[in-house]
Order: structure tokens, then sequence, then C-alpha cells
């Protein structure tokens, strides 16, 4: 990996987010940056139209369980033309869980921002069409949060009657 | 047998049970329900090294209506467990289920909120097949029982 073209991308970051910046971690492989919940899609916009970002792979959830802060979601972003990887993280308190949703910037956004409010219960303002992509529609719980028991609530998904129909 | 006498050589008297039943039994035509990495196995069953068509079950017919077994292969989610029972419903009586590795016979370990532990908790399963994956040979096992199965138990009556 080249380390100035990486330097000069977490320069760039560095200089356009100024004190939004809240955590910025080079240790791993690829970087890993911070930022708050309210500049995203301005960073979104910055990090794909100037710095080439312009592939998301993947959308993340976490929940850390904590009291504050409790969900994190991470941007898996990839720019083809410096060969460089970035996790942009958000995130999201408890009680509101709501982001803008970035699929203006990344066309991809869309299913991933899917399964994520599908798993978590994050809803993502401005999505074209928010539904469940997974479980079924009428499913009442958020399966990834910590707190959902691991083999289910009895009865919250159908299943097909064992007795025979032609009886 | 005084029959033999009156039609002559080369007759052989039988019941039509017994004649069906030997019909039904080796010609056991699956319907691959194949779901995940059991349903490879199922497909070396079918192919030539393990020759299934020794016993008759080499056809395999993706269309219930003309099948006979079910082969469960593989772990079965809520959702998917509807369209399996609306393929089971579409197969002609009599029909006969395996529920093949462990995941489609307990969930094996996909032990969580969206997979069904077991297909037994909705379709009359009559043979279960151990391992993950099995050996292709279970599987000429599993059709095997089900043959002692088709020949002990069946009968025209129960048709009707």
């Amino acid at each position: 990996m080249n380390t100035e073209i990486r330097d000069n991308l977490l320069h760039g970051i560095r200089e356009f987010m100024g004190d939004d910046l809240l955590e910025m971690n080079v240790d791993y492989v690829h970087p890993l940056v911070r930022i708050k919940r309210d500049r995203l899609l301005d960073a979104c916009r910055f990090l794909k139209n100037t710095l080439h970002f312009i592939y998301l792979n993947e959308i993340i959830g976490t929940d850390r369980f904590t009291s504050d802060d409790r969900f994190e979601v991470i941007y898996h972003l990839i720019s083809l033309r410096n060969r460089q990887r970035l996790f942009l993280k958000v995130r999201v308190e408890e009680e509101n869980p709501v982001l803008p949703s970035v699929t203006d910037i990344w066309k991809s956004a869309n299913w991933n921002e899917r399964e994520v409010f599908d798993m978590f219960g994050i809803r993502f303002d401005g999505h074209p069409d928010l539904r469940r992509i997974f479980l079924p529609e009428d499913f009442k719980y958020y399966p990834l949060r910590k707190e959902f028991p691991l083999l289910g609530v009895p009865g919250s998904l159908e299943m097909p009657t064992s007795t025979p129909d032609h009886d | 047998m005084s029959l033999d006498r009156v039609m002559g050589e080369g007759y052989f008297t039988t019941t039509i049970d017994a004649l069906t039943k030997w019909g039904r039994a080796n010609s056991v035509w699956p319907m691959p329900m194949g779901l995940a990495c059991c349903a490879i196995e199922m497909m070396a069953f079918a192919g030539p090294k393990y020759d299934a068509a020794r016993f008759g079950s080499e056809v395999f017919r993706f269309s219930p209506r003309q099948s006979d077994v079910m082969i469960v292969a593989g772990w079965c989610t809520y959702k998917m467990s509807h369209a399996i029972r609306r393929v089971w419903d579409q197969m002609p009586d009599p029909k006969w289920c395996i529920a093949m590795g462990a995941c489609a016979s307990t969930g094996g370990m996909h032990r969580c909120y969206g997979v069904v532990q077991g297909v037994d908790n909705f379709l009359p399963v009559d043979y279960y097949i151990s391992g993950c994956p099995p050996r292709p040979e279970s599987i000429i096992n599993a059709i095997l029982k089900i043959q002692d199965k088709i020949k002990e138990q069946q009968s025209l009556k129960l048709d009707s």
C-alpha cells in the first residue's frame, strides 16, 4: 500500500472535517474515521467527489449496548483510483435511531441500508424504499439487537400447520 | 399352484397388492428440495459414481406432481417453510419424506431465530439422515429404508 497516498487522503479528511472528526485510527490496515452524525452527508459527498471513494462496499451496523450512542453504523468505502479502503463511522442514539440516507450519493446503499434497518431498526431519512429486506414485513422485532433472544420470540414467525391439508 | 397348471408354462400368480408394492418400491422418484450444502451430496447420489439408478431412484423430478419422495436437503428458514409445504402438498399420494442432514432434522448448527429447528415441525418425516453433510451412501441407505417401508407398510387399501 502506498502510504503517501493514504497520508494525503487522511490529511484531506482532517482538514475538511475539522472539529467534527471525533476519532481517527490508522493502526489497522485500513483507516477508520469516526465523525459527528450531523456532518455525515457532507462528509460522504466530500469523500466521493473530492477523494474519489466512488464505491460503497457495504454498510455495517453494530449494537455497542451502551447507554449513550448505542448503535454504530460503519460505511466501508473503496477508492479504485487510489487503491484505498476507508471505514467511516457514525454513532446513533437508542431513543431515536435516525440517520440521513446516502442513497443519493451511492446507489448501492439502498439494500445495505434496508438490511441495517431490518436488523437494528435504524431508520434512514430519505431512503426511497425503506422496507424489511430479509424478515417478513410484519415482524415486530430487530434480531441483531443484543436484547433479542438467540432462538427468537416464540410465535413471532409463522410456520405452516403440521396437519395434512386433505383430511 | 393349480392355476399354474391351468395357465401353462411362464405364468405365475400373485396379488395386486404385492405387485403394486413391488413396482412402487423400485421406482421411488425423489423430489430434490436442495436448500444448502446437503444438496451437493444429493447430486452426487444421483450421479454415475453412486448410481441411484440401481435402486430405481435416478429420476430426479423437479415437478412435485411427478415425484414420490421429497428429500429436504439443507437448513430451512421460516420464510422457506411455507414454500416447502406448498410443494409437499402438491405431491400426489402416497408420498414419503426424507430429512437429510443435521439441519433439516434438528436445525443443526443453525440454532437461531430464523431457522426452523427441524422440518418435522411442519412435515411428516419418514426417515432422518444424520451427518453434516451426509455421505451419498447414507442417502442410498435412506432410499432402501423407504423401500422397506413401502414393502412392509403400504397397501392398496390405504390409497383410496
